[in-house]
């Protein structure tokens, strides 16, 4: 994959505007440590993708790149048609508003509640109280916490924090999330919760997604499970059923990717390392 | 301990000052910017103005009254007791009203800056900012910039004016001055130079507080340890900036404004 056309910095490119995401031959060190080496992937619109590998392997580093926290070093990033390390700091304010971002620790404002937390992105657009109120009640309504608006992050256990952070990155319903370990540290329970609710973004906002994961049965439940908006709740895709679950795995592996493909190709890759990994 | 070339401790010296005037430059450019956080302004400012008021107060008022009694020795020899208003007027107002405060604020406040920006960079809280877009120069920075500035400038004016009075009550007291002759003669002793200078000076050192105490914040790294170091170095940086910058400013102000 290889775009040619010459990028002006914040105006869509058109060959990637179709696509959410598009990383194209991008490469990143820190202090002379290669993290990402030559990685090219495309992100399709309403896909949740999940980024897998071991510590250290640069999925997170991947996250941050998307919305331009991190710049690379070689290669172009697009998101939303937009190229992305062509910009600067000013413009990229603009388009991470289209994206909803739960970081590893949830990365929640510890002096606001979590009202303010959740509605910190209408506030800063100026959106009226009233509208802002039912917004934040509405996402916190989503994630099943309303009952804890008035709460400070640190009165909130690891799993709500979670979930508040959910709410923050949805309430402005962006076209892009991006997830950063949601269930690490999480006992079965609370993730099953977090993974129903990262599904019910996908399948009834048709939100596109990157997830970054070390839990498998998290990524394989995302594969294999929809959400019944009548019975508001995930349910199995019954075998031979067309109902989609639009989600594909990406793995890497010494800072290159060596899986990039669907549920069925992973489970049936010969790659030692590969199967290795999912057994 | 690792041993580091020298070459890589000036490097990393270089580029911190690079850091520290970029982002400098923008949080002064912000001030012409939109979104401009006016109720964030007016929480920092209650935090450094009123926050240090007591400190600035009995600090002033002790060095205004120490100077009294400290000089009335030499100024008895010379017979010019009198001249003892004269002397804590100038010394209060150029040099230690501004150089104390700035001390004494830089001592809370840049601290701080330091650690609760530290705490919110290690914890991600910074990054999540951006990634809500906005942008943490003009949400964190300017605010406790101009906060910092101007709030220097009135405890500034408030630890002359109680300096003044510390040295009043010990002339009075101590030394059997009187009142109308203190008064007036460390009135009339104050020129247009000399009060130019004990205003200037505290807005430059509140810029380098707020600055200096954003800047090692923004900068910490590798958790509560960093956030430790960076505190440290935000309160130490500064002390020392305002020292220095001091010596140089008054130079200067001398040459130009032909003060003795």
């Amino acid at each position: 994959m290889s775009l040619l056309t010459t990028p002006t910095p914040g105006a869509a490119v058109p060959e990637t505007v179709h696509k959410t995401i598009v990383f194209d031959h991008v490469s990143i060190a820190f202090d002379e440590k290669v993290v990402l080496d030559d990685v090219s992937f495309e992100l399709t619109r309403g896909e949740t993708k999940m980024l897998l590998g071991v510590l250290g392997s640069g999925k997170s580093t991947i996250l941050k790149m998307v919305i331009g926290l991190v710049q690379p070093d070689r290669g172009d990033i697009y998101l939303l048609g937009h190229h992305v390390n062509a910009m600067k700091e000013e413009e990229l304010f603009d388009l991470r508003r289209q994206v909803g971002m739960v970081f590893q620790e949830s990365a929640l404002f510890d002096s606001l509640t979590v009202r303010e937390n959740v509605a910190y992105r209408l506030i800063e657009e100026s959106v009226e109280p009233t509208e802002v109120e039912q917004r934040v009640r509405e996402a916190l309504r989503f994630v099943e916490l309303e009952h804890t608006i008035d709460q400070f992050p640190s009165e909130l256990s690891g799993g709500m924090r979670r979930r508040v952070a959910i709410a923050r990155a949805i309430i402005s319903h962006p076209e892009v999330l991006l997830y950063d370990s949601p269930t690490a540290g999480l006992d079965p329970v609370t993730s099953t919760t977090i993974i129903e609710l990262l599904v019910k973004q996908r399948d009834v906002y048709h939100t596109s997604a990157l997830m970054v994961t070390h839990r498998l049965p998290d990524c394989f439940t995302m594969a294999s499970h929809y959400f019944d908006e009548k019975e508001n709740r995930m349910e199995p895709i019954p075998p031979g059923s067309h109902i989609l679950a639009p989600s594909s795995f990406l793995m890497l592996r010494d800072g290159k990717i060596i899986f990039d493909g669907s549920v069925h190709d992973l489970v049936n890759s010969s790659d030692e390392y590969i199967r290795e990994y999912i057994a | 301990m690792e041993l580091r070339s020298p070459t890589d401790i000036v490097q990393e010296y270089l580029l911190a000052i690079q850091e520290y005037t970029t982002l400098s430059m923008q949080a002064v450019a912000n001030l012409v910017r939109r979104p401009r956080y006016l109720n964030e302004t007016l929480m920092q400012a209650d935090s450094i103005g009123v926050g240090s008021l007591p400190v600035v107060i009995m600090t002033g008022f002790s060095i205004g009254a120490v100077l009294a009694l400290q000089s009335s020795n030499t100024l008895q020899r010379f017979g010019s007791l009198s001249l003892t208003g004269q002397l804590v007027s100038l010394t209060m107002v150029r040099e230690l009203g501004p150089v104390l405060s700035g001390l004494m604020v830089s001592g809370r406040n840049s601290s701080g800056m330091a650690s609760e920006l530290g705490s919110m960079k290690v914890t991600e809280q910074i990054d999540a900012m951006r990634a809500l877009g906005t942008d943490p120069t003009k949400k964190l920075v300017t605010p406790r910039l101009i906060a910092a500035t101007f709030m220097l400038l009135i405890l500034t004016i408030i630890a002359d004016l109680v300096g003044l009075g510390g040295g009043w009550l010990v002339a009075r007291l101590a030394l059997g001055l009187d009142s109308n002759q203190y008064w007036s003669t460390a009135w009339q002793s104050l020129q247009f130079p000399d009060v130019f200078m004990g205003l200037t000076k505290p807005l430059l050192f509140g810029f380098i507080i707020g600055s200096i105490g954003c800047y090692y914040g923004l900068s910490a790294k590798g958790g509560t340890q960093g956030v430790g170091r960076a505190t440290t170095q935000a309160v130490v940086a500064a002390s020392v900036l305002i020292v220095v910058i001091d010596f140089f400013y008054t130079k200067l102000l001398m040459v130009f404004m032909h003060v003795h």
